[in-house]
């Protein structure tokens, strides 16, 4: 970026040598998976930025058009394999979407509690491999060890540790098992005053901030401009999220929650007194801020998944039935985002009315988007700097891929 | 409802270009003729009170079935749907734009159909129209860089066709 450029002390780098081509990854560990980044170096100074992507690749589209969409559900779990909850409730809600079901109130209610409980597991693997991206490793032991009593409450209510196929068109595959609010809002208490921790390890941490602060300053406009979403989005301080502000299929899980966009507007977060300060290097849209908001965003969570469970264990009737595994679609086509972790993931159905089977599958993911802007950010910056851009956008390779 | 007062500006701005819409399906629809799409895109992004300014997703959907005992039963021509999700960040609106086209230009089996881009309307569209060439077949005319994104660059056929058949071996590897 020119804010870069224009410091003085790039000067002593202005020695004009051959240009280089140096290949990062597809093994590099600081690449989150299978992600090769290919490197137009001029010295320490990186010009040009090209990311390589498809190794993950496995047609998950071409799959979808062969089965129902609850045979499905597995595929989702699949993409974004740190927020598998999150990719479920996507394609049910598009399923439920073309059927035109309606879920009752405790079904809706239960989705939030695992939506946000995996929200916060996903942020967390963020905040930790962000820490070893920027070369730390405690804040990863940190992270995992919390992450795992999230991993250990979906194990016992849906037998699954990563992939969980628990929500399902029409609810989920059960309901949560007896005690398991208890053990969840035991390990909300446990968990709450941990995060303390994290923001001493990283987020006030001078290190920290001199690796991420001014550092791949995205700006919103160019931030909308590539479909960027999610903490991205936000980052860059644009206020748009999809739980306030998506479809009301999706916005009326969260009626009448009290929750915040995470997002600075006039030089605040919202509640900010109860977290540390913005440092005076970080500047909206860098990599520091792009961290905060994920980390503000599990402050929320928990919140969130707090008042739904208090909605939950007072709430009548079911928690809804899921589909037949052949329930027959109806001709039509819907399109539906929502907020997952890491940015807005969609997913698109098209039936022609003849079957169970959909004529076409489609994901929209989040991050295919967000590292599209990866060799905006780059230009300019040190080599060092790349992994601390590319971390701090939060990539999963097998959502990019599909 | 929203999506009439789209219909009627576009129909207004642009009369015949706006070929047809379905504004009763689930998602209301407008059909724009290909010359148009990215006359019609700009307007959207740039009209003070539409500000389109999001492309969320661009998808391909294959209408043919490579069944002839079931191609005689789907009550559709042979045709490719180009289909635009656009959303507007400021009015929390969202609009569905699709372009027709054939399966193949001229109906000549292997000639890519062709449709202009819009990366120059939104970024977003950089990579997305890359992995519609990949995938789904359509040549985006003007794109700056259109090459496969997902599958390896001397992969052959567009997985996502209806009458795509998975190569008996790739560099010494079974396919199937």
């Amino acid at each position: 970026m020119p804010a870069v450029l224009e410091d003085q002390r790039i000067i002593e780098f202005d020695v004009r040598t051959d240009e280089m081509l140096v290949n990062m990854g597809p093994q590099h560990p600081s690449t989150h998976g299978v992600l090769r980044l290919v490197l137009r170096t001029d010295g320490e100074i990186v010009s040009e930025t090209e990311p390589h992507i498809g190794y993950l690749h496995r047609c998950a589209e071409k799959i979808g058009e062969n089965l129902t969409p609850r045979q499905w559900i597995p595929y989702t779990d699949r993409m974004d394999y740190l927020a598998g909850m999150n990719m479920n409730l996507g394609w049910s809600l598009v399923v439920e979407k073309l059927l035109g079901r309606n879920l009752p109130e405790k079904a809706r209610h239960l989705r939030v509690i695992i939506a946000e409980l995996n929200r916060i597991a996903s942020h967390l693997v963020g905040m930790g491999a962000y820490g070893l991206d920027l070369g730390t490793f405690s804040p990863f032991l940190y992270a995992f060890r919390e992450r795992e009593k999230i991993l250990d409450l979906f194990e016992e209510a849906c037998g699954a540790r990563l992939t969980y196929s628990y929500l399902t068109p029409g609810g989920a595959t059960a309901d949560l098992p007896p005690g398991w609010l208890q053990k969840c809002e035991a390990f909300l208490g446990q968990f709450e005053p941990v995060i303390n921790e994290y923001h001493a390890l990283l987020t006030t941490n001078a290190i920290f901030i001199k690796r991420t602060a001014n550092i791949g300053v995205l700006t919103p406009e160019m931030a909308i401009d590539y479909g960027c979403t999610g903490p991205v989005l936000r980052g860059s301080g644009v206020d748009f999220d999809l739980r306030r502000d998506g479809e009301e299929r999706y916005t009326e899980m969260y009626d009448g929650y009290a929750f915040e966009i995470i997002v600075q507007v006039n030089g605040h977060y919202p509640k900010d007194h109860d977290y540390p300060a913005v440092p005076r290097e970080a500047v909206v849209g860098d990599c520091w801020h792009r961290f905060y908001v994920r980390m503000l965003e599990v402050m929320q969570s928990i919140d969130l998944v707090r008042q739904a469970m208090d909605r939950y264990s007072v709430a009548k009737g079911s928690w809804g039935e899921p589909i037949k595994l052949t329930e027959k679609l109806p001709k039509g086509e819907a399109y539906l985002e929502t907020e997952a972790p890491r940015g807005q993931m969609g997913f698109y159905i098209v039936s022609l009315g003849n079957g169970a089977i959909p004529w076409r599958a489609r994901a929209r993911s989040s991050c295919f988007c967000n590292l599209s802007v990866t060799h905006e950010l780059c230009r300019g910056c040190l080599i060092a700097d790349v992994p601390a851009i590319v971390g701090s956008l939060d990539i999963v390779m097998g959502e990019i891929d599909r | 409802m929203a999506a009439q007062v789209f219909l009627d500006r576009l129909q207004a701005r642009f009369k015949t270009a706006i070929t047809g819409a379905h504004l009763d399906a689930i998602d209301p629809w407008i059909e724009v003729t290909p010359q148009s799409l990215v006359d019609v895109c700009t307007y959207l992004r740039d009209e003070p009170d539409l500000q389109f300014n999001f492309l969320n997703c661009i998808s391909v959907v294959d209408y043919f079935e490579p069944d002839p005992k079931k191609a005689a039963k789907v009550d559709f021509q042979p045709h490719l749907e180009v289909v635009y999700h656009l959303g507007s960040i400021k009015y929390k609106t969202s609009i569905v734009i699709k372009v027709l086209l054939p399966r193949w230009k001229n109906d000549v089996p292997g000639n890519l159909p062709e449709v202009p881009t819009v990366s120059g309307v939104w970024s977003t569209a950089n990579w997305h129209e890359r992995e519609v060439f990949d995938l789904s077949g359509v040549r985006f005319t003007g794109h700056p860089d259109l090459r496969r994104i997902l599958c390896p660059e001397d992969w052959e056929g567009h997985p996502l066709r209806k009458d795509y058949e998975m190569p008996l071996e790739y560099h010494g590897i079974r396919g199937r």
